[in-house]
């Protein structure tokens, strides 16, 4: 019963989360704290913030989280399951629809508009988070506030993924090194 | 798109790289997405530029995380219905197996000094890796010259980063812009 419950909770947060992880962590709030009581407020915020530091979409991350804590491994896969089903659907359909008719100037033309605005998206992710590590937030830009070794980090990394084409996994793997090496060393 | 590997090997491929992408990708749905486009589009050649924008467009839209749709489009581009499988399971093993070990200790994790400062160094380089990327891809569309793809551009970045629009509705009117443009193209075209 609890497994059906976890896949049922999961699969509205997956149905219902349009735009990403912001869009799926209220809804997880919802499913999880206020509907169900599996985790209590503090331990959502805990939730929260290792979801952030570790790799992965939130709402998979939360049904990792909430099945193992109610109901083990069976829990975690149940949820998870239910949380990636309606993608799988949905998603699925869109692909069919895109391979087949990719090629009508209706579709063409909305795919070409749809193109630039995702770029933009894309670089607007990247400049927040260059705003977030250099300098706390994009309300504080002040070179006072801004974080040195950060910047240094970053502008490594840009030139050696520029000029060099590094790979991407590497510069960052060897970023968190360095930051952990500033950090020791007192310079972050 | 390569189609000399025999198709096993092609799987394989596609999983154990969307493995290693989910595994070391911090932060929202489009680190993911531009990590899998220096995989797939620069490295592999699997997908063309223009498709990955496409899929990542589609993921955005779709209901659920965006780096799942993601490996879901890319999935059964490569491979079909068992690319799409072996895609999703690839991006979602390593989250879970990852939470599940720290969900045992986790208190102790998010309070770690020298966790934080990697996971802090890390994001410089993520914070690289998006820019390097969208950077080379906003060169292309500028490129091309088409004066309505820039001000879509300029539009659209203005909206996500001054005005913090809801991505939905800038793609909902980026989509309105693409309809008129084809209005017009047959208007224009039954006139001559």
């Amino acid at each position: 019963m609890m497994l059906l419950q976890l896949f049922l909770s999961f699969l509205q947060i997956g149905m219902f989360s349009v735009g990403g992880g912001y869009a799926a962590i209220p809804l997880i709030q919802n499913q999880t704290v206020d509907v169900h009581a599996w985790l209590s407020a503090t331990e959502f915020m805990d939730l929260s913030t290792i979801a952030e530091m570790t790799p992965g979409p939130i709402a998979v991350n939360a049904a990792t989280f909430v099945g193992l804590k109610t109901a083990g491994l069976p829990g975690a896969i149940a949820a998870t399951f239910g949380c990636i089903l309606p993608s799988l659907i949905l998603v699925s359909i869109l692909a069919y629809i895109y391979r087949r008719y990719r090629e009508l100037p209706l579709l063409q033309s909305i795919l070409s508009a749809l193109r630039p605005a995702v770029v933009s998206l894309i670089l607007a992710a990247g400049l927040n988070m260059f705003l977030q590590v250099v300098f706390g937030g994009r309300n504080a830009l002040s070179l006072a506030h801004a974080q040195w070794a950060c910047l240094v980090l970053f502008v490594a990394a840009f030139v050696a993924l520029r000029k060099a084409k590094a790979s991407p996994i590497l510069t960052m793997l060897l970023c968190g090194a360095a930051g952990l090496l500033c950090g020791m060393l007192g310079f972050m | 798109m390569s189609q000399a590997a025999p198709k096993g090997k092609r799987l394989l491929k596609l999983f154990f790289s969307m493995l290693y992408i989910s595994a070391f990708t911090f932060g929202g749905g489009f680190v993911i997405v531009t990590f899998m486009k220096r995989k797939f589009v620069d490295e592999l050649h699997w997908i063309d530029e223009q498709e990955m924008l496409d899929m990542t467009a589609l993921a955005q839209s779709s209901p659920g995380a965006i780096a799942v749709n993601a490996a879901i489009q890319v999935g059964w581009k490569i491979a079909g219905f068992t690319g799409m499988l072996a895609a999703v399971l690839g991006t979602i093993i390593p989250p879970m197996v990852i939470l599940s070990i720290i969900s045992l200790f986790y208190q102790r994790f998010a309070s770690n000094r020298y966790v934080a400062l990697v996971l802090k160094g890390m994001s410089c380089g993520v914070a690289a890796v998006i820019l390097d990327v969208s950077l080379s891809l906003g060169k292309n569309v500028i490129k091309t010259r088409e004066w309505v793809h820039l001000v879509i551009m300029a539009a659209a970045f203005a909206a996500t980063f001054f005005f913090r629009v809801n991505v939905i509705f800038i793609i909902l009117a980026s989509a309105a812009v693409g309809v008129i443009m084809a209005l017009m193209a047959r208007r224009g075209g039954g006139r001559q």
